[in-house]
């Protein structure tokens, strides 16, 4: 019953890979965006906020239809991308990876945009009367102080990238090997006959990744909390 | 020498205050509201005047017919805040080397030791502020502004948020400052604080001065 077979190894494996890859690509646009809707007053931001989450209200299939149709081989800049630098989305692992780095992103901003939120704006001008440029508060003030929040981002989003799956299937399919992940994986199983037993192990591996998740971001929070009274 | 002609609107509020001072010590004094922050914010720069100029030994730091704003890490002004300000996630030690490493100066262990020991806090260095009573934390706050050498030294009630026993334990260190030379802005609605610091006395009474001069105008 707890023997992993190497086609779901595999899976488990492109899962992890997927996961990382869009998380560590996503975590600088996340900081960026986090801290102009924390930050900036600018015209259109609620119309940006509202983007940012769309991916977390829309249908999956959807936000995985829309990157078909722009990232796909024919669509406008799959097409350019591909031509001009080689690199292709559709049907591939990276394809997988850029579904689940924008299903998370909404997840991965919020815990960032609050930790920012939450960092008292006298402490940055402190640091501009002792000499700090505005990108020299950012370093040395803003995102030390935010850190758990960015990690506790990271890991939400990670969990998030690993077990999704409508956006993943529509964009690049469930190829075994190439794009299929522990939730495609999942799916292909619970309709093929004597499936049961591995889809059991691959949901109980799922269970225990986005438990441990779930913790690590807590355990971030708290932290964060300690690491803004100083002591 | 400090040269202030501004006004600025904030909400029902107006501010509009000129003097000029040659004092060692400039005392701002005023009731709670008279608009003493928004003008030491305005010299800091952390705050922008609707019209006006500010200028510190012959520097432009505002002119607002000019277009002329300084931005306040270019100011080389030195403020230490009612409520300190440390960075919780630093040290003793890194809050006071934080200006040094901004400025990108020269390592000066001799200005460290003087700094330290003129106020007492060789002993913290290791310390996390959260871990630090109310009259360290603003001994730490004065230190670090001390050691970005700034030019100008704001302090904005720096006594505001400590007890009578503590204000008398800071009050020794900053007449130590005064004797250093380093020119201050010192901002206080207490008139005896003033007349034991002061060397010239600016009067705020809603958001307009009302009166300049010496420490006499303090009666």
């Amino acid at each position: 019953m707890f023997e992993i077979s190497p086609a779901e190894w595999t899976a488990i494996l492109l899962s992890l890979r997927v996961a990382v890859i869009a998380t560590l690509v996503a975590t600088p646009f996340g900081i960026a965006l986090a801290w102009l809707l924390a930050r900036r007053e600018f015209w259109g931001k609620s119309v940006l906020d509202a983007l940012v989450h769309l991916p977390l209200v829309l249908p999956p299939v959807v936000t995985g239809y829309l990157l078909l149709l722009t990232f796909g081989r024919r669509g406008l800049v799959g097409a350019w991308l591909a031509d001009n630098l080689g690199i292709v989305f559709a049907f591939r692992w990276t394809g997988a990876a850029l579904a689940c780095g924008i299903m998370s992103f909404p997840l991965l901003v919020r815990p960032i945009r609050l930790s920012i939120e939450a960092i008292d704006r006298r402490l940055e001008q402190a640091s501009s009367t002792l000499g700090a440029a505005p990108w020299q508060v950012f370093a040395t003030v803003t995102l030390p102080l935010a850190l758990p929040g960015v990690l506790a981002g990271m890991v939400l989003g990670f969990a998030k990238a690993i077990g999704e799956f409508g956006a993943t299937i529509t964009f690049v399919s469930n190829i075994p090997g190439e794009t299929q992940t522990i939730s495609t994986a999942i799916y292909s199983l619970i309709q093929t006959p004597d499936g049961d037993a591995a889809a059991g192990r691959l949901v109980l591996i799922s269970i225990v990744i986005a438990m441990g998740a779930l913790i690590a971001s807590e355990w971030f929070a708290r932290r964060a909390t300690r690491r803004l009274h100083g002591n | 020498m400090l040269r202030v002609d501004v006004t600025k609107q904030l909400g029902e509020f107006s501010l509009e205050a000129a003097f000029e001072s040659q004092g060692r010590v400039t005392g701002l004094f005023g009731a709670s509201g008279a608009g003493k922050t928004s003008l030491i914010n305005m010299i800091a720069g952390l705050l922008r005047p609707d019209r006006g100029v500010i200028a510190l030994d012959g520097e432009t730091l505002d002119d607002t017919s000019k277009g002329i704003h300084v931005p306040p890490h270019r100011r080389r002004i030195g403020y230490v805040f009612q409520d300190a300000r440390l960075f919780p996630h630093l040290d003793v030690r890194q809050n006071l080397d934080y200006g040094r490493r901004m400025n990108r100066l020269a390592v000066d262990p001799a200005q460290h030791a003087r700094v330290t020991d003129l106020l007492d806090i060789g002993h913290l260095l290791d310390r996390r502020p959260g871990k630090l009573s109310g009259g360290e934390r603003q001994r730490v706050a004065l230190g670090r502004a001390l050691l970005s050498k700034p030019r100008l030294l704001l302090l904005d009630e720096p006594l505001g948020s400590l007890d009578e026993s503590r204000k008398e334990e800071i009050l020794p260190y900053l007449v130590r400052l005064r004797d250093e030379g380093i020119p201050m802005v010192y901002v206080s609605h207490d008139a005896a604080e003033l007349r034991q610091l002061a060397t010239q006395i600016v009067m705020l009474k809603r958001g307009r001065v009302t009166a300049l001069g010496g420490v006499k105008v303090l009666t």
